[in-house]
């Protein structure tokens, strides 16, 4: 009985208040919206970034006509060194076939295939890579780097690419968490004010209901039903537009960016439960709080 | 679910309620002697608020049961305060302020619902709320009280019939006239039979041949054994209806007695019609506050 006298009461004060209530409906669309793409983008980025860092390689060049003997020792040499996570054999022939695709005309050019046999050495962290550089290939005091087998021709880290990636990754993750707790923070207030003002248009009402000697929890359960109800409407909507947008816009384009089917995204399930917990606990908590300040009579 | 809204009279309060609500439920037939078991009791109330203003200064009377009367005075003069301190809207400054029975400092924040459901209340601007129906605006005093849809069903065509409003049940309160829809106040503050009344300015957005109507209706809830309590400054109003007259000036007690002998024993037709004698001369409309 008291249960469906709260949520006749709620959706009388929908009905009745109509602008308010669509007001307060549309700012949850719309922060939900913004949140909703933002979700994606950020773990993208982030993604990105981190997808960046793990190119940060070093490159073993082999000394030309180098046997396979020699490959099978330099890989084992390789191994053994410390920080190493991962070690990939790109041959000549390989190389070549990779390079011509991008360019094949200078290729053809060449006539010959220039490319050595390579090693590309994953670090087991990104931060790592002078640190296997320097093991492979000891700087003398000369400043002449000496590799430790004679198999190797050169250990090429891209020094300055790898210091800029490492720190521009760095400054575009934390920019992103930023961003993300800004916007989160924004919208908690906007939907926290829309609430307050129109729960300001109807204070007299409340103050009324007071005075006829209802509890305080009597005035604020149909309110915060009331809340529950805009946001969960609100937030299911942002997730309808979401998922339109998806299917029309991101879905075909996923297979021509790897940037946007990047694996690190969260699943579209898991950011629809987050956004609804979100929405339904940001309004019903908003209107209920928000109200203690109009029970004061 | 934390609410707890049982009938009162069926709740765990039933206990510590004050005997005389108790009593004044039970019809008590009209015209118990002024003076013995107060229902409203101040005793030395002040009133300061926060600007230095002063609302009340050492008000001191009482009201006994089944009583009527008038607080009386020109504007600031501190019956406003007066209504709010009964309401528990207001806390006095220093004083006790009894309500049948029940020093009004004890009740915490939390009672204080509970109590108001002891009073009813009429305003100047009927504070009715906007968006329900005058049905539903009467039921509202009930589903507050936990009352079933089975009492509301019975219990709010009664009142709108006793008020005369039984043809405007589905109506908004923007739909009716002043008088209409103090009417409605009036039918929601007393359908819980309250044992006192409080009406503050009932008439004082009313002309006159509305006002005796409304006074009509005060007067008929008042023969059924309720004390009402009502503030006013329409002279003639008062003047006509030979009660008690308490007269506040800058918050002071400067009168406080029956004007000339109080009428007998009578009919509410008898009241309308000696009410309406002479309306002509009076004053057309009173100044608003």
């Amino acid at each position: 009985m008291k249960v469906g006298f709260f949520l006749r009461e709620a959706v009388r004060a929908l009905r009745r208040n109509a602008a308010p209530s669509f007001a307060a409906l549309a700012t949850i669309l719309l922060t939900m919206l913004v949140i909703g793409v933002f979700i994606p983008i950020v773990q993208a980025t982030t993604g990105a970034a981190n997808d960046v860092r793990n190119r940060v390689l070093v490159d073993v060049y082999l000394v030309r006509g180098a046997t396979p003997t020699d490959i099978a020792r330099v890989r084992q040499t390789l191994l053994g060194t410390a920080n190493v996570k991962r070690v990939e054999f790109v041959s000549k022939q390989q190389a070549y076939e990779q390079q011509r695709k991008t360019d094949p005309e200078a290729f053809q050019l060449l006539g010959e295939n220039p490319l050595p046999d390579t090693f590309r050495v994953t670090p087991k962290n990104p931060d790592d890579v002078l640190s296997i550089a320097s093991a492979l290939a000891p700087t003398s005091s000369g400043g002449k780097s000496t590799p430790i087998d004679r198999a190797i021709d050169s250990v090429n880290t891209r020094r300055d690419d790898t210091k800029k990636i490492l720190e521009v990754t760095r400054f575009v993750k934390l920019m992103a968490a930023t961003l993300a707790v800004l916007l989160i923070a924004a919208s908690i207030f906007l939907i926290a004010n829309t609430i307050r003002l129109s729960l300001y248009a109807r204070r007299r009402e409340v103050e009324v209901m007071k005075l006829v000697g209802a509890t305080d929890w009597f005035i604020r359960w149909p309110f915060v039903i009331e809340g529950i109800v805009v946001g969960a409407f609100g937030t299911l909507l942002a997730i309808l537009l979401l998922a339109i947008g998806k299917i029309a816009i991101i879905d075909p384009l996923a297979s021509d960016f790897t940037l946007i089917s990047a694996p690190s995204t969260m699943p579209f399930t898991a950011l629809i439960v987050v956004m609804m917990a979100a929405g339904i606990a940001i309004s019903a908590l908003g209107s209920g709080l928000s109200l203690r300040r109009f029970l004061r009579v | 679910m934390p609410v707890k809204t049982g009938n009162p009279r069926h709740s765990r309060r039933a206990a510590d309620e004050p005997a005389p609500i108790a009593a004044a439920r039970s019809a008590v037939p009209h015209r118990a002697s002024p003076g013995n078991a107060a229902v409203i009791e101040f005793r030395g109330v002040e009133k300061r608020y926060d600007v230095g203003a002063v609302g009340l200064d050492q008000a001191t009377f009482s009201i006994g049961r089944g009583e009527w009367a008038f607080l009386v005075g020109s504007t600031g003069s501190g019956k406003s305060t007066i209504m709010r301190l009964l309401i528990k809207e207001l806390e006095p400054t220093a004083g006790s302020i009894r309500v049948a029975g029940r020093d009004l400092g004890e009740i915490d924040r939390k009672r204080v619902p509970y109590y108001r459901r002891n009073i009813g209340v009429v305003f100047q601007d009927f504070k009715l709320l906007p968006n329900r129906t005058v049905y539903d605006n009467v039921a509202y005093a009930l589903q507050v009280t936990g009352g079933s849809r089975k009492e509301i069903r019975a219990k709010v065509p009664d009142i709108l019939r006793l008020t005369g409003l039984s043809t405007k049940l589905h109506n908004f309160p923007d739909q009716l006239s002043g008088g209409e829809q103090q009417r409605v106040a009036i039918a929601r503050a007393f359908v819980n039979h309250p044992p006192l009344l409080l009406a503050d300015e009932p008439t004082g957005n009313l002309d006159p041949e509305t006002s005796i109507g409304i006074m009509q209706l005060l007067y008929r809830i008042n023969r059924a054994g309720t004390t009402v309590l009502v503030a006013t400054h329409d002279n003639s109003m008062v003047d006509k209806m030979r009660r008690r007259v308490i007269e506040l000036s800058h918050g002071r007690i400067v009168r406080d007695e029956a004007t000339g002998l109080y009428v007998r024993d009578e009919s509410t037709r008898e009241f309308a019609v000696r009410m309406r004698d002479g309306l002509p001369e009076s004053p057309p409309v009173v100044e608003k506050r």
